[in-house]
């Protein structure tokens, strides 16, 4: 009984589980990376225990891959040598935390799994709870296998119709935190549903989930359904609904008369029409992140660079989200695409999101990126500035020089085809909202 | 006398150790880059027992454990704010960096005002006006009376969490 976050608690714990309850709950996996994981090694260590599961933590160099400074170096050394002295052998290198937890197959819908990250919302995108901690809760996770959580009351955010042409799912969630705003979810679990959702694929879901830490959530869930089973190749989802639910909240988005939406500096909530801004002129434009770095992100952007040349003022990076997604885009012919066209294809991991590696912003330097956080300082400078976007704005605007529309630019291909919703309507569940 | 550093709305982890200084697990070094860009001199000017006034949604953006650090290295005794990011709280209890939640005190202070407070019972006195932080949760006390989350659970495990939940 309960919201998705409360069915979920429930029955990890054997019981019925409310909103606002403190509970102890154990933890599938518990994840670190190169910034966050020396910290969580050092408070482990403080605690003399052996290792929980060394199968069951995993370790991601990402934020700065390869190392680019002694410094970061040392950092990578700590890892390494926590993850040789205790057995850890979930150690990759090849992509964004975020990105691996789900294409490894360490989310299941149903699930419980917590993040040295925190954007480990993403996976709520296929019915897992997960959330974000700093590195000394999960070194206690790495010692125990649990976490204290206190069950956050939901968000239901139901997004109406069919997301129309050049409208994606990133500019649903930035609508979603213009209207919310930066803290509208703070301490509170967010279900994303309604027809828009339905139709969408995994990866598309991820972007949603992704970004609901922008706006505060614990957690961002979606409900498992018949995407979640071809995403995941497994007939065997669990079954889980929300179950006559009580909400904080209720938020109805009409998808179908969106524009495109850019979150403008210094903040994620300075959210505005793409109109507001057309003819900004650009620095840098990133393409990648946890929130928009998947396969299907680049396959929008090279439809549009497919001979064309981005623009000479604008230097234009792009990174796939895992080594699995750059090589299919080798496969596909993107990565020829985006390097004819100009642009700059680096290893996948995060790149410049966090302004450490692969495109630093100087003083008085604007971009436009397709990742989530846009705060001054974020990406270098904290005179530069950052526009957040979905990828076919960013493809515009690169080879314009400046923030452009997607939807005035003829592009060689369609986006990949949007499956037919695997849910019926009217099983959106609105009583009980407070 | 403790003074207070007084800041705005949003101030993000970025603001308080930004992504390329948080390269090391020094808390020296990441006192000595709290607030580098925005406000340079924060670091420096800062005097032990001093105390951050912000305003919504402080410490929000990446989980990044470097910023309650930074804070706590710099000398910084407590951050009051009108409300705190999910993790960034979570965080600060956990590492022992006392962080109180208050909104009436926000509008009624400036910069550099003196201040005393009381991290335990969330009183807190500017030059004679009194204000009154939220109690915080029962698992925050808990962490709070035992210094750090790494103190409890190596004394007590999750038993003391349990008995409070």
């Amino acid at each position: 009984m309960g919201t998705l976050t409360e069915e979920i608690f429930s029955r990890r714990l054997g019981r019925p589980v409310h909103a606002g309850e403190i509970v102890v709950a154990p933890v599938d996996y518990a994840m670190a990376h190169d910034v966050t994981g020396p910290l969580a090694i050092e408070a482990f260590r403080k605690l003399e225990v052996p290792l929980w599961d060394p199968e069951r933590v995993i370790m991601v160099f990402d934020h700065i891959l390869p190392a680019n400074t002694v410094a970061s170096a040392g950092l990578h050394k700590i890892v390494r040598d926590f993850a040789d002295e205790f057995g850890v052998t979930h150690v990759f290198q090849e992509g964004i935390c975020h990105q691996l937890m789900v294409e490894k197959g360490f989310i299941r819908p149903g699930g419980i799994v917590v993040g040295a990250d925190s954007h480990s919302t993403t996976y709520g995108a296929l019915g897992c709870f997960s959330a974000g901690f700093g590195s000394t809760d999960i070194a206690v996770t790495f010692a125990t296998g649990k976490t204290w959580f206190r069950v956050p009351e939901t968000i239901r955010i139901n997004l109406r119709g069919a997301l129309p042409p050049g409208i994606f799912p990133k500019d649903l969630a930035l609508k979603v935190i213009r209207l919310l705003g930066a803290e509208g979810a703070n301490y509170l679990a967010v279900e994303w549903g309604g027809e828009a959702v339905e139709a969408m694929r995994v990866d598309e879901r991820l972007t949603l989930a992704n970004l609901t830490v922008d706006f505060g959530g614990k957690a961002g869930l979606c409900e498992p359904d018949e995407q979640t089973r071809l995403y995941l190749g497994d007939a065997d989802v669990v079954d889980l609904h929300p179950v006559q639910p009580e909400y904080r909240q209720l938020l109805e988005v009409d998808a179908e008369t969106l524009e495109p939406q850019i979150a403008c500096p210094p903040a994620i909530d300075n959210v505005q029409d793409l109109s507001a801004v057309e003819g900004t002129r650009l620095d840098e434009v990133f393409v990648g992140s946890c929130a928009n770095g998947r396969i299907e992100d680049l396959a929008i952007v090279a439809d549009y660079f497919r001979g064309r040349q981005v623009h000479s003022r604008t230097r234009t990076i792009v990174v796939p989200a895992s080594k699995a997604i750059y090589m299919e885009a080798l496969a596909r012919g993107y990565i020829q695409t985006f390097m004819e066209a100009g642009a700059l294809v680096m290893n996948a991991g995060c790149g410049p999101c966090l302004g450490r590696q692969h495109g630093v912003l100087g003083p008085g330097e604007r971009a436009l990126s397709t990742s989530n956080r846009n705060y001054a300082g974020r990406m270098g400078s904290a005179q530069a500035e950052i526009y957040l976007a979905n990828p076919a704005v960013a493809a515009a605007s690169a080879l314009a020089g400046m923030i452009a529309d997607p939807r005035s630019i003829a592009h060689s291909e369609n986006p990949p085809p949007r499956p037919s919703p695997a849910r019926g309507e009217g099983d959106i569940p609105v009583g009980g909202v407070n | 006398m403790a003074r207070i550093f007084k800041f705005g709305d949003g101030i993000s982890t970025d603001a308080i150790i930004p992504g390329r200084y948080n390269v090391t697990t020094d808390p020296v070094a990441l006192g000595k880059a709290c607030f580098i860009e925005a406000r340079p001199d924060f670091a420096t000017s800062v005097q032990p027992g001093d105390v951050i006034v912000g305003g919504r949604n402080f410490g929000c953006g990446s989980s990044r454990e470097h910023a309650p650090m930074a804070i706590k290295a710099a000398g910084i005794q407590a951050v009051v704010a009108r409300s705190f990011a999910r993790i960034f709280y979570r965080n600060a209890i956990n590492i022992g960096l006392p962080v109180i939640q208050c909104d009436a005190i926000y509008d009624a202070v400036a910069d550099a005002d003196p201040v005393s407070i009381d991290v335990h019972s969330g009183r807190i006195d500017v030059s004679g006006k009194m204000f009154q932080g939220e109690t915080p949760g029962p698992v925050a006390v808990a962490i709070m009376e035992a210094g750090t989350l790494i103190d409890l659970i190596k004394t007590r495990g999750w038993a003391a969490i349990e008995e409070v939940s």
